[in-house]
């Protein structure tokens, strides 16, 4: 055993995570990564299970969805068909990064290098996080959030607020601004205007609902201003301004599950990115180690052997398959890019001849910081990363009897299939396309929306038929969801008070 | 950069425990029937463990706006190997299109949704709701359960139950103590010395100075020495201390003695017999969960019936012919020996196949009529039979009638009735 490595052994200790932070932090500085401070803890696999269920918050508001999500990860994993991750890791400042106790002093220090400088420097870096989310405010947020609902819990009922939570949560994903910046949340903040919020709130509410009679005369009403002006994309948003009977505390709820899937939503759009580039700077940071010497042949190939597990990506056929792993494309683009500045070939320079042969570390920061995973695919990846993964690129259309294969991993395909894979990750393609159309604001109270079809691709149907059920618990009126294929309508779904209705002229 | 690491394995233990009861509240409708159906396959000595539930994953879905699986879909896949551009391939039959793109849920493709609940969530399932009917009459008995009230005060205890008040109230009633001769000695040193003081102003002549000073500096010291003494005594010494105490007491609680009649004549069949003992089986389950005080007394019977342990009463395989009153003697009899029915609340299960010596019945009629039930709180016959209007069950026909409160007869088929009987039979009653 030389004297020079960083530490011996398996087994980890304080001492030498902190040994290890340190090397991998000089490192990494040098490489030009810049993070928050890092904050370590050791966990227990219970508790990363608990860490599981709860999406990855440090702290969440109680729900059932989150007990069934920790019976169903406890079960997996006490049957070993599943292993927990090694790591979680927490968009905030300090960076909180989980380490599991069982893991091995190599897995520690892959761990650290993966998140404490990967993942720290990507949420610090990239520009999703930096627009949309407020690293040092998301922990007391969700505090607040927590001791809000449970105070709601306690005045109104906890089923009343069990009832509102599933309702929101059915319309998560519809609870973003896609487009528009939204302020960076702030507990303090939230605190102080929480309460002047709520009586404006329902002023405005209040106002939008008048049902005083305008003119006594008599005399013709201007023709109904159509309301929503424009088409609303964010029906949590909507929901929360605009239902006519909800409660301020009800408002003041939807809010909070709007802001945490606005907090999440950059990390649904970076996700090939945000792993490809931890994986890469793990693999990077601990070959330097090796390079100088500080670590040994066993603690090498150790790490070595996770890693490849890490990037497996099985073929469409083989068991195991489960979609394109994010890690694999991510890391294989990454390391594409290094390749391609620091070795081109002919067909690199006619792809890329921006930066085939530039700086590869100012490249790669370059593309972390300003792109996300549809762009990211669009703009790098390359032949070469094709030709690895054998990608190929398919047509499936139930008008047709057999599938077709568009495009291969050949010269005439790649453009093909990096486009096709590009929109695979583009969230506005793979979510359906659901908007607020209008209200009926003199008659019946009732909420239209429009789900506008992609080529022919439906909604699934239950699903929908729920999703509606639970909006209408929030609009308390009539809700209407229509599905249009171009001007062409192919279904709705309506809830009324008594009823569910859904016609489908498709099916 | 400054670095945190912090060892959060001894705190924050079942953080997820609050959202896995809401988990189980949900869903309690499934888990109940679930459990239910679990009791009658099980086998009798494997009754108490938890169990897996599988609840349609339908209904613990959280529905979201999803794509299905119509129209034209684009898709790309890693691995190929033989295809080409512009082939046609087969659609792989079987499996549901495998929804769109990569957005599957992490292997979410089960019909159903498995959990696991503990032995405890188990039991509370099975048992939710039921209850000893009728049980009033309480009594005071010295093994009884004890209520905790104050006792005054004590000099030591846990550090705990200090009684900070009462301590320093001591605390200051021996510093008073202690210090007062002390202060009254310094007090007359004090009005010395003033006037020695005063002396010397007033003589003036140095011719008894030197004396004075000597006196002084004597009274002076002294002075020192008496105030250094007040000083060291303790502000709060450990001889003041003094703890709340509490005292049991006992309280008074409700005693209950269930009977456990059994009939093992030569005509219960193997699966009779098994019936009965799971019937049983589940009866002592719910006492020892919900009534730790209850008493429980084993009776079977054939010709003749005798008191047997738990051991016995369940595996035992003795057998004979069938006289039902014998069981309702030994009942009785052990009532009038142990159970003083003004403070016992006296329950009985007896469970048979109804058959019986043909003279028998109407004497056990007689017996349970005007022995046992007017002493009893509740009183609850099983008859496993696939048969109607066996003796038994007739003679006992009139009871019902006359004591509706406190006497039911139910009829078991199957092992799966087990259990509804036994819920009907133990139903929380609203009163």
């Amino acid at each position: 055993m030389s004297g020079g490595y960083i530490a011996d052994g398996s087994e980890w200790t304080i001492e030498a995570l902190e040994a290890y932070e340190r090397e991998l932090g000089h490192l990494a500085r040098g490489y030009g990564l810049d993070t928050y401070p890092n904050q370590i803890e050791i966990i227990t696999s219970e508790q990363m299970m608990d860490a599981y269920s709860s999406t990855g918050m440090p702290l969440g508001y109680h729900h059932w969805s989150f007990g069934k999500q920790f019976l169903a990860t406890d079960q997996l994993y006490r049957r070993g068909y599943m292993g927990l991750a090694y790591e979680l890791v927490i968009n905030s400042n300090p960076c909180i990064a989980y380490l599991m106790e069982d893991n091995s002093l190599t897995m520690q220090a892959l761990v650290i290098a993966h998140a404490c400088y990967g993942h720290n420097s990507f949420f610090k870096g990239n520009y999703l996080f930096r627009t949309w989310t407020d690293a040092s405010a998301i922990v007391d947020y969700l505090l607040f959030a927590k001791r809000y609902v449970s105070q709601c819990e306690e005045r109104y009922g906890a089923d009343r607020v069990e009832a509102l939570l599933d309702a929101c949560h059915a319309l998560m994903n519809c609870g973003v601004d896609r487009y528009r910046r939204a302020k960076p949340i702030s507990a303090a903040e939230e605190k102080r205007r929480q309460t002047e919020r709520e009586e404006y709130l329902q002023r405005q509410v209040n106002d939008l609902w008048r049902t005083i009679p305008k003119s006594p005369a008599g005399q013709d009403e201007a023709p109904e201003e159509p309301f929503p002006k424009e088409p609303q994309e964010n029906l949590l948003y909507f929901i929360e301004k605009n239902a006519p009977l909800l409660e301020p505390w009800e408002r003041e709820i939807v809010r909070i599950v709007r802001k945490v899937a606005q907090y999440f939503y950059p990390q649904r759009q970076t996700k090939v990115m945000n792993e490809g580039w931890a994986t890469f700077w793990h693999y990077t940071l601990l070959n330097a180690l090796y390079t100088e010497g500080k670590v040994s042949d066993g603690f090498m190939l150790e790490f070595l052997q996770s890693h490849t597990g890490v990037v497996r990506q099985p073929g469409f056929r083989e068991p195991g398959y489960n979609g394109i792993n994010p890690y694999t494309l991510g890391f294989a683009v990454f390391s594409d890019i290094r390749r391609i500045c620091e070795t081109p070939t002919a067909e690199d320079r006619d792809w890329f001849p921006d930066i085939a042969g530039s700086d590869w570390l100012e490249t790669l920061h370059e593309a972390m910081h300003n792109y996300k995973d549809e762009s990211f695919i669009l703009q790098y990846l390359s032949p070469k990363v094709i030709r690895d993964l054998r990608l190929f690129h398919i047509i499936d259309d139930d008008a047709e009897d057999t599938i077709e294969v568009r495009a291969i991993h050949d010269e005439l395909g790649y453009q093909s299939v990096r486009e096709a894979l590009a929109a695979q990750y583009n969230l506005s393609q793979t979510e359906p396309d659901v908007q607020v159309e209008r209200v009926n604001l003199r008659g019946d109270r009732s909420l239209t929306l429009r789900h506008r079809q992609h080529d022919r691709i439906a909604l699934e149907r239950e699903a929908a038929a729920e999703v509606v059920k639970h909006l209408h618990r929030l609009w308390r009126f009539d809700v209407r969801l229509e599905s249009f294929d171009g001007s062409q309508t192919t279904g709705a779904v309506v809830c009324t008070d008594d009823k569910l209705t859904v016609d489908s002229e498709a099916a | 950069m400054a670095l945190l690491i912090i060892d959060r394995r001894p705190n924050g233990r079942h953080k997820s425990a609050v959202n896995r009861q809401r988990f189980l509240n949900r869903y309690r409708q499934h888990i109940r029937e679930a459990v239910a159906d679990a009791v009658s396959a099980r086998s009798i000595t494997d009754i108490e463990r938890g169990e897996e539930i599988s609840i349609p994953r339908k209904d613990v879905s959280e529905p979201i706006f999803r794509h299905g699986a119509s129209g034209r879909q684009s898709r790309v896949l890693p691995g190929n190997e033989e295809f080409h551009a512009g082939d046609r391939i087969e659609r792989p039959s079987g499996g549901s299109g495998g929804g769109s793109g990569g957005a599957s849920d992490s292997g979410e493709d089960m019909d159903s949704f498995v959990f696991e609940i503990s032995r405890d969530e188990f039991l509370d399932a099975l048992f939710e709701d039921l209850a000893l009917p009728n049980l009033v009459k309480k009594r005071l008995r010295h093994t009884d359960s004890v209520k905790y009230v104050r006792g005054g005060f004590q000099r030591h205890g846990f550090p705990a139950r200090l009684n900070v008040l009462r301590s320093l109230r001591t605390a200051h009633g021996r510093r008073i103590a202690l210090a007062g001769k002390l202060r009254r000695q310094i007090q007359q040193l004090e009005n010395e010395l003033a006037e020695v003081e005063a002396e010397e102003e007033n003589t003036g002549a140095n011719v008894v100075a030197f004396r004075h000073q000597a006196q002084v500096r004597a009274l002076t010291g002294e002075l020192e020495r008496l105030q250094r003494r007040l000083h060291h005594i303790p502000f709060l010494d450990e001889q003041d201390l003094r703890y709340s105490t509490l005292i049991e007491q006992p309280s008074p609680s409700r005693c209950a003695v269930m009977f456990c009649l059994m009939d093992v004549s030569g005509s219960m069949t193997q699966s009779i017999k098994d019936i009965a003992k799971r019937f049983f089986v589940l009866l002592y389950m719910f006492l020892r969960r919900h009534y730790e005080k209850t008493e429980v007394v084993f009776i079977r019977h054939h010709t003749q019936a005798s008191e047997v342990d738990e051991q016995t009463f369940f595996y035992s395989r003795e057998t004979g012919g069938t006289v039902v009153s014998s069981a309702l003697k030994l009942m009785k009899e052990i009532i009038d020996q142990r159970y003083p029915r003004e403070d016992w609340n006296i329950y009985g299960a007896q469970a048979s196949d109804g058959d019986n010596w043909s003279h028998d019945s109407p004497l056990c009629e007689k017996i349970l009529g005007e022995d046992i039930l007017p002493c009893s709180q509740y009183f609850a016959y099983v008859e496993i039979t696939r048969e109607e209007g066996r003796p038994l069950w007739q003679s006992y026909l009139p009871l019902a009638g006359r004591y509706q409160e406190r006497f039911a007869m139910k009829h078991i088929q199957e092992v799966q009735e087990i259990f509804p009987v036994f819920r009907g039979l133990f139903e929380r009653r609203q009163d």
